[in-house]
């Protein structure tokens, strides 16, 4: 019983990551109906930015504490990231506002590769390690254990997503983010800089997948410039499990799949009588978004899509 | 409209012939009067496991900038070598590729690949070529039982380094529950299934058997089921890229197992990967300790003066099987790989690792197994059973 509470805190940590980045999908597709297939690169550079800063200050020899040394990464990672996904909007997405679906997607697609080797330029193809700065400590719950760095997590990704949820739904930005959201042109007429909000929700999106990179890194102790491809592919999972263009849908998606993905493949073995083994561990996600898929097609929570006139 | 058309496609085929024009330019850098010899060297030279595969094109770079300043004359010719390197990127898809490629450019030999995945499918290639093969690195008993007559390998084979692991983790460790992850390449699958049988024939009890994948980072599923089992200790067939995170998350979910680990994980960049998590974590080596080689102290001296970081892990090996090709080139007389490859299987050669000879399919005779333990942030020799001084078989364990 123990090693289900210990996938399950697994699951949440790793399900906490991807509604932090499930979010950023969801957005997106809630505004302008892209779904932005370079979002995982957006983290993937946050995590190296943040990876490189550190490695900065360490170098430095400063003897700062890590909590500060993680803290200027974030910071230094944050601008990085914005930056990027508003050139991405401006350059790549909002050319191409008025063409047809296929083509932002493709360009999207575009995007991601390019950023995947623009990356593979910058900081070459070998998985960088984190530095040593975090001391974890175990915490014994129940039988099963659980980090600081975990807690760290969940508790973060929570508190973003509450802040994100309070944006939305309290303030003029959100009021306006969510009429867009329902219909952009009649949006506009009520004196909705349309514009202003895509962008909105794109540096929103980045914020928090920057943010995702840090933490991502910092829990596997690995980042590279491959790491967002799998993770976004995930995310936007996740994203479409819980409803795409729904907010929530995403929060309870990413949860959802992080659970999912850590049970499947704890007891992918078993439930196989050992035909599988774990190395399928991916598989099984994208094999419950099948399935959610076939039964409920508009995800658990339903999506939002804005209406088209 | 024609004209444009024409136009166009004598703009492309311009274009074609000047893309094949600057092709590989192969001109010899020459030494006045001399052949100049290639040597290929392939391995991952980028991604996760860079860091073991620029170590051996460092080590072969080295070896030829000694051959080249030791005028190495062979049939009454001095003899310039140059170095070819190429990256397989440890994908057993690029591997095939990679060989075509080196075997196109008509090296006379090559030293490679690192994996064992990838060493085995170029050796078709490089059989089919007539290239001698000496791979540094490649455990997996397959390579040397297709019955290439090029293919060698200068170290001990998973055969060997399997059975003692596995007999060291039943005998030494006394290990009452072993639990096994491997992941799922030929190298990783072929060691811990060989330490598995060794084990268990030992005496051991494996309670757990989990795979993963050469490319994945997140083992806290496989590693929860594991604890779950209770094991004392666990046994990862794969390389230090994920050994080390591997790790940290093992330390994070409170498993006190002991982590044994093959050649694979036994690099100094282990520690780097895996940080604090990593003391204690014993490793297998098919060979001896660099300060036990007959050259090795001098050898990572020089290693460490030329390229500015301490050997990784198989450089001594690639090094020694440049000069293989070196001295069976000399005895030959010729640098033709059709003349010196049966001199090749003949070799009786004292490199900086030890003696050098190969058995009837190319594996290394007498190869010794070593085991080490990470003590402070370096590996330290614990024991090392077999080598030429005991002779094959005898499990004399030299106590450091």
């Amino acid at each position: 019983m123990d090693i289900l509470l210990q996938q399950l805190i697994n699951g949440v940590t790793l399900g906490s990551v991807y509604a932090l980045v499930a979010l950023g999908y969801t957005m997106v597709y809630g505004i302008i109906g892209l779904i932005n297939f370079a979002h995982g690169e957006l983290v993937m550079v946050g995590a190296l930015t943040a990876l490189s800063v550190i490695a900065a200050l360490l170098r430095l020899g400063l003897g700062l504490p890590p909590a500060a040394m993680m803290l200027i990464a974030l910071l230094a990672a944050l601008p990085v990231c914005m930056l990027l996904a508003y050139a991405m909007e401006r350059v790549a997405y909002r050319p191409l506002r008025r063409a047809p679906r296929l083509a932002p997607l493709i360009t999207a697609i575009g995007v991601s590769i390019v950023l995947q080797n623009v990356a593979m330029l910058v900081w070459g193809r070998s998985y960088f390690s984190f530095p040593p700065i975090l001391s974890v400590t175990n915490y014994d719950v129940a039988g099963a254990t659980i980090t600081d760095l975990q807690i760290l997590i969940v508790l973060l990704s929570a508190a973003l997503m509450a802040g994100l949820l309070l944006i939305v739904h309290r303030t003029r930005l959100g009021l306006a983010m969510r009429a867009t959201a329902e219909n952009l042109g009649v949006a506009a007429l009520m004196g909705v800089d349309a514009n202003r909000i895509i962008v909105a929700a794109f540096l929103l999106g980045s914020a928090l997948a920057a943010v995702a990179g840090l933490m991502v890194s910092a829990y596997y102790g690995i980042a590279h410039y491959y790491m967002g491809f799998l993770l976004g592919l995930k995310a936007f999972t996740a994203a479409v499990l819980g409803g795409i263009g729904n907010i929530g849908g995403a929060m309870l998606g990413g949860l959802l799949l992080g659970v999912i993905e850590s049970l499947g493949a704890g007891y992918i073995g078993d439930l196989t009588g050992g035909f599988l083994g774990s190395n399928y561990q991916d598989v099984f996600a994208f094999m419950v978004l099948v399935v959610v898929l076939t039964i409920r097609p508009s995800g658990l929570l339903g999506e939002r899509v804005s209406e088209r006139a | 409209m024609a004209a444009v058309r024409v136009g166009s496609i004598l703009i492309l085929a311009c274009a074609i012939a000047g893309l094949a024009a600057c092709g590989d330019d192969k001109k010899a850098a020459g030494a006045k009067g001399g052949a100049t010899v290639t040597i290929g060297i392939a391995a991952p030279l980028t991604g996760p496991q860079s860091h073991i595969g620029k170590d051996l094109e460092n080590a072969v770079r080295l070896a030829a900038e000694d051959a080249n300043a030791a005028k190495v004359v062979v049939g009454g010719k001095p003899v310039h070598f140059e170095v070819q390197a190429e990256d397989d990127q440890a994908d057993p898809k690029m591997a095939p590729v990679v060989a075509q490629k080196l075997a196109d450019a008509r090296v006379a030999a090559v030293v490679g690949h690192f994996n064992s995945g990838t060493t085995i499918p170029a050796s078709r290639i490089y059989n089919d070529a007539g290239i001698p093969q000496i791979s540094p690195s490649a455990t997996n008993p397959k390579y040397t039982e297709q019955g290439f007559k090029t293919a060698f390998r200068v170290v001990a084979n998973d055969n060997q380094q399997g059975k003692v692991v596995g007999e060291y983790i039943a005998r030494e460790l006394k290990s009452k529950a072993l639990a096994i992850i491997d992941d799922r390449t030929a190298y990783g699958q072929g060691v811990a299934d060989v330490v598995e049988r060794s084990a268990k024939a030992a005496g051991a009890n494996v309670v757990a058997r989990e795979f993963t994948t050469d490319r994945s980072t997140d083992f806290k599923a496989i590693l929860t089921k594991i604890k779950g089992t209770r094991p004392d200790v666990i046994f990862f067939g794969g390389i230090d890229t994920q050994a080390g995170p591997m790790l940290q998350q093992m330390r994070g979910l409170g498993i006190e197992a002991q982590f044994v680990g093959a050649d694979g994980i036994q690099s100094t960049e282990l520690f780097k990967l895996g940080g604090n998590a990593v003391e204690g974590t014993l490793a297998s080596f098919p060979g001896l300790p660099l300060e036990r080689m007959p050259q090795g102290a001098s050898f990572g001296e020089r290693y460490r003066k030329k390229w500015n970081q301490d050997v990784v892990l198989y450089a001594p090996q690639g090094y020694d099987a440049f000069n293989v090709f070196v001295e069976a080139m000399k005895r030959a007389g010729s640098t033709d790989p059709a003349k010196f490859l049966p001199e090749v299987a003949k070799t009786d050669y004292n490199g900086i690792t030890g003696p050098i000879r190969f058995d009837e399919k190319g594996d290394l005779k007498d190869g010794p197994i070593t085991i080490f333990k990470a003590v402070g942030g370096k590996w330290q020799a614990l024991a090392t059973i077999g080598g030429p001084s005991q002779g094959q078989g005898a499990k004399a364990a030299e106590k450091n």
